[in-house]
């Protein structure tokens, strides 16, 4: 997207309104143009010598640098981005740009000979008369040239601007194509006379002008623009020429566009005399110059007719989502810079007659309309409407997601029955039922079924007990749902998601069965931290009796007991007929939600 | 040994109250009793404290002089009652002297010897002749060496004097006071760091001491796979599009014509995006096999003229340009392809997403890279409105934790109305972009042959920016590409976007 460097104070100057940087962003935002950087000229130099901060000062003016789209030619200066601007928030009309009135004969002309089609075909011209530079507007004119040149003009390739102090040349003009030994005039800011050839060769070693130089350096012809009297006026697209050179002073300014392309040429053209009529002495007011092509046919550039296109009201409101009267869209498009004349045809559909100026050839079709008028509307001013979506679960999404980094790291899952006899809840785990954990059974077929699990341990353990010819070490887990007896439910229990691992080996493995508690809390995002600080999770020696005593501890996740790990205590280990040493650790993962 | 006498001797007694002393009367060195001290300490069975003791002992120099007496007096014994010349003086001096000791240092002795001896008034050294000034002398220096040397007490001056002259130095010494701790036994349990197969076959795990965990270090590191974060968060959002309802489309195919990467998305043949600068064009294979004729024929003609309401660009359409092959440079292309699929056939609403790589001429920086993934959304459906746009942006960004949206006018060739997509970052306190969006132009729709009534609404964003922000990784090279940390892959917690 081009970016354009304005001075704030003449910004805003030309606004009619001051605004704080908030402000200002906020503008621009909605108008679809974005507050890039604030700096000043003396900065910008600055970093491009890399020179150090220091030697900012308070009065340097501040420049404000503007992100503008890459089709809004007319957004390039401060000139176009007041006046759409201005028009936006409601001060100013519409601007009407006008081709002065004048008998084809007093009308200035452009002959253009057949050779120009061998290398560029086409040229448009206009003039302005009566212009007041001052040092600001013409270096916006010529920063113009330059953004135009680097965007439509495809770095002058498509087209390129020339632009003359009138009062210096004489017309007729001719739009000539000729051999670069036949050429011979002073270019701008050199003080002597130059071959073409020789030129072309001389700017090999501008840094400038070099990177244009291949687009007519093969051809054998080169496009060079005379005056009646044989003054060059420039060579497009490489350089003008210094005798017609626009001054401070010059007050009737020829403009020229010579292109491959002549949709963009008009375009180009457009934009520079629509941008800087307003300071003609006739505002907003152009004079035309008839161009006639070697075949005798003839046109009046510039064109500054208005784009015309008919759009239904339904089209508009159907791509906004939003309904809107007819005189409140005609409002929103003056806001844009669109005419909108509103008509109602017979079988009573509301249409408008959109009138784009020549400022904004970016309009193509009546979608541009249409989204001309959210902008005004508001994007985000749009209600917003829901298709139907699904939600996930997230604790089944998030158990997925840590069932496969266990699986990761070397642990085989294993799926466990909810129900297991009392004694395995219980008894087999040293454990001693004080009646305020589990959900009991009341009609049992057999003991498996008598409790609904407290702990995922018994399942894990009696798995082991199953598989003691099993290689080792023994590596499993499981992540599942315990019962727990709960007041707060309506049944008086609820579920809680659980994970647990298992290690089972010639050691019980206790150090490794730690590690797995690390990687848990590093895949959840959790810091290590110190005991007592509630930010990440630390682990504490316990004294459960499941456990082995001096081998088991507690993890704590944000000042909370999630769960437990330790070496599995020998006589329990006994009661599931486990030979082998094992180390187990148990977590309550629905607190990492 | 050393811990049977520590241990048993506390069994009866209350403190061993210097470990020095207790070292010497169990004749076991100093040393092999601290380090028992120390374990036992580790284990609290025994509870130690430390005692430092400031000690003094000899220098070489030192050692020499309690060994054969100080130089001064040899030299006054050397010194006949009748006096004798410097020259025979020193012969003698140094011939007294143990052979064992070199001939430089008999010389410094002698300086010395002579030098104290003057200053204690014990001879007189003239030019020729030394003499004795006093009949007898007493060799204090050796004696306090001597004394120092086993350890008696030496008063302050004398030592003072002995420091000077270099002949002592001090020494900490450091021993320990130990008394029962509240582990004490009179005999230790067998430690262990882990219970084992054998503890449990033979019974013994009872009686097992365990070596002190420390639950202050982390455990053993895991060992296993990682995958890469970028596809960890790749796989959320594939979940999201799928909940919402989307469809995948094919996308495995990287290299594209610019006819469907460009062409068909109504973007004009000069537009910059198609230049060398940023785009990757083919050498090898360089141009397109075929396209669908009379579908190029509309495109061509909407380009030049336009046509379905659109006045169209108004430039020549050269296909040559179309026919360029090149890495395509978004997966718009591929929906551009579906599109033209769907408007083959009876119009069915359809819901795409993709999510794969995309080729920028670009150069590599910190946040910037020839290659990255695109995500990207798209619903073709009568009916659709910017109020649904919006709305499917609300529920998609809501998923991915940016719930605060906002948005910016915007312009892309191919879509109109189009919306940049701003979201509020809490942790840098600013509207960031992160994505892009709109409804593609008739003038890319209608040439498909989709029906004038059917709009499709669209988004885009990169994975990398979402994963970055997620991740909290500031350089990009840090995350994709073989310049990556595998430290940081093997780090990363789960992608938990959209749960």
């Amino acid at each position: 997207m081009p970016t354009v460097s304005v001075g704030r104070d003449r910004l805003f100057k030309a606004l009619g309104c001051s605004y704080s940087v908030e402000e200002f962003e906020d503008l621009c935002f909605k108008f679809g143009i974005e507050l890039d950087d604030v700096t000043t000229e003396k900065a910008i130099i600055r970093k491009e010598k890399h020179l150090d901060e220091e030697e900012q000062s308070e009065d340097e003016e501040v420049i404000y640098k503007i992100e503008v789209p890459a089709n809004r030619y007319d957004l390039l200066c401060l000139e176009g981005l007041a006046q759409a601007l201005r028009v936006f928030n409601g001060v100013d009309t519409i601007p009407a740009y006008k081709v002065a009135s004048i008998s084809k004969e007093s009308m200035l002309k452009m002959h253009v000979k057949l050779e120009t089609s061998e290398v560029r075909p086409f040229v448009v011209c206009a003039v302005l008369r009566g212009v007041t530079f001052d040092e600001a507007r013409y270096n916006s004119f010529i920063d113009l040239q330059d953004r135009l040149h680097q965007n439509i003009c495809r770095k002058r390739t498509l087209v390129a601007i020339g632009t003359h102090d009138l009062d210096t040349i004489k017309g007729p003009f001719t739009y000539e194509a000729l051999p670069p030994t036949e050429i011979n005039f002073v270019p701008l800011k050199q003080t002597k006379s130059f071959r073409a050839d020789e030129l072309m060769e001389f700017y090999k070693s501008d840094l400038k002008l070099k990177k244009f130089l291949h687009i007519i350096e093969n051809s054998p012809v080169f496009p060079v623009i005379y005056d009646s009297e044989r003054t060059v006026l420039s060579l497009p697209p490489i350089i003008n020429s210094a005798h017609s050179a626009i001054t401070l002073k010059t007050k009737n300014v020829l403009i020229e566009c010579t292109a491959t392309d002549l949709r963009k040429a008009n375009i180009v053209l457009n934009t520079m005399v629509t941008m800087f009529s307003v300071y003609c002495e006739r505002k907003f007011e152009v004079e035309p110059v008839e161009v006639i092509y070697a075949d005798g046919k003839s046109y009046i550039t510039p064109d500054l007719s208005l784009y015309q296109l008919v759009v239904p009201l339904s089209y508009i409101t159907s791509i906004i989502g939003v309904s809107l009267p007819a005189h409140e869209v005609a409002r929103l498009l003056n806001k844009m810079q669109l005419h909108a004349r509103h008509s109602v045809a017979e079988n009573n559909e509301a249409s408008f007659t959109i009138s784009a100026p020549p400022t904004r050839s970016d309009i193509l079709h009546p979608c541009d309309v249409a989204e001309d008028v959210a902008i005004a509307y508001g994007y985000n001013e749009i209600q917003k409407v829901k298709r139907p979506s699904l939600k996930p679960q997230s604790l089944n999404q998030f158990s997925d997601l840590i069932r496969a980094e266990i699986a990761m790291v070397g642990y085989t899952e294993v799926l466990i029955w909810i129900l297991c006899s009392y004694n395995e809840n219980f008894t087999m785990l040293n454990r001693k039922d004080d009646k305020s954990t589990a959900a009991i059974n009341g009609n049992p077929r057999t003991a498996d079924f008598e409790v609904v699990r407290t702990s995922l341990m018994p399942g894990i353990l009696k798995t082991v007990g199953h598989n003691k010819d099993h290689p080792k070490p023994i590596k499993i887990f499981e992540v599942g749902d315990v019962v727990l007896l709960d007041d707060a439910k309506d049944v008086g229990a609820s579920n809680r998601r659980r994970l647990a691992a298992l290690y089972c080996g010639a050691t019980s493995g206790f150090e490794l069965i730690h590690g797995l508690v690390d990687r848990i809390m590093e895949v959840t995002g959790t810091p290590f931290v110190s005991p007592g600080d509630k930010t990440g999770y630390y682990i504490q020696s316990s004294d459960e009796p499941e456990f082995l005593p001096g081998r088991q501890a507690s993890i704590v996740y944000k000042g909370k007991k999630i769960g437990t790990f330790g070496i599995v205590h020998p006589q329990v280990l006994d009661n599931f007929g486990i030979p082998d040493p094992c180390s187990f650790v148990e977590i309550d993962i629905e607190s990492f939600l | 040994m050393a811990e049977e006498a520590v241990l048993g001797y506390l069994e009866n007694n209350e403190e061993i109250p210097d470990s020095g002393n207790f070292a010497e009367e169990k004749g076991i060195s100093h040393d092999e009793i601290v380090n028992i001290i120390k374990s036992l300490n580790g284990f609290r069975l025994v509870d130690a404290q430390d005692i430092k003791r400031e000690r003094w002992v000899l220098t070489l120099e030192g050692e020499l002089y309690a060994k054969y007496g100080s130089p001064e007096v040899q030299l006054f014994q050397a010194v006949p009652p009748e006096g004798i010349t410097r020259e025979d003086l020193q012969k003698i001096f140094s011939s007294r002297l143990p052979n064992d000791i070199e001939d430089k240092l008999k010389s410094s002795m002698y300086k010395i010897g002579s030098t104290q001896a003057i200053k204690n008034k014990w001879i007189e050294m003239g030019k020729a002749q030394v003499s004795k000034k006093v009949p007898h002398v007493e060799d204090k220096v050796k004696d306090l060496l001597i004394r120092i040397q086993n350890g008696e007490a030496v008063g302050a001056e004398d030592i003072d004097a002995l420091k000077k002259r270099k002949l002592i130095s001090s020494q900490i010494w450091k021993g320990y006071s130990v008394k029962k701790g509240p582990k004490y036994a009179p005999k230790r349990k067998k430690v262990a760091t882990d219970l084992t197969r054998e503890n449990l076959q033979r019974g013994d795990w009872k009686e097992i001491e365990f070596k002190e965990y420390n639950f202050l270090a982390k455990g053993q590191p895991t060992e296993g796979g990682y995958l890469h974060p970028l596809l960890k968060v790749r796989r959320q959002i594939q979940m999201i599009f799928l909940q919402m309802g989307f469809e995948e489309m094919p996308t495995n195919n990287y290299v594209e014509s610019s006819f469907w990467n460009f062409d068909a998305l109504f973007q004009p043949q000069q537009h910059p995006a198609r230049d060398s600068h940023d785009t990757f064009f083919l050498k090898e294979p360089s141009t397109t096999r075929s396209l669908p004729e009379d579908y190029v024929e509309r495109v061509k003609r909407v380009h030049e003229s336009g046509g379905y309401g659109s006045r169209g660009y108004g430039y020549d359409w050269k296909r040559e340009e179309a026919n360029k092959n090149l890495l395509r440079t978004h997966t718009t292309a591929v929906s551009s392809r579906m599109l033209y699929a769907l408007a083959k056939g009876p119009f069915t609403p359809k819901s795409y997403y993709s999510i794969d790589r995309v080729f920028r001429n670009e150069a590599v920086d910190r946040t910037h890279l020839a290659e990255f993934h695109q995500i990207e959304g798209l619903i073709c459906d009568r009916g659709l409105t910017l109020g649904h746009l919006i709305g499917v942006l609300h529920d998609f960004f809501s998923r991915l934790g940016m719930s605060k949206l906002k948005f910016k006018p915007a312009y892309n060739p191919y879509t109109e109305p189009s919306m940049e997509i701003f979201s509020y970052h809490e942790g840098l306190q600013k509207w960031v972009e992160i994505g892009n969006s709109g409804m593609f132009r008739p003038e890319m729709l209608q040439p498909m042959g989709l029906p004038e009534d059917v709009q499709v609404i669209a988004w885009g964003l990169s994975l990398e920016r979402p994963t970055m922000i997620l991740y909290g990784i500031d350089n990009i090279r840090d995350l994709f590409g073989h310049k990556v940390d595998l430290g940081l892959i093997k780090r990363n917690p789960i992608c938990r976007l959209g749960i």
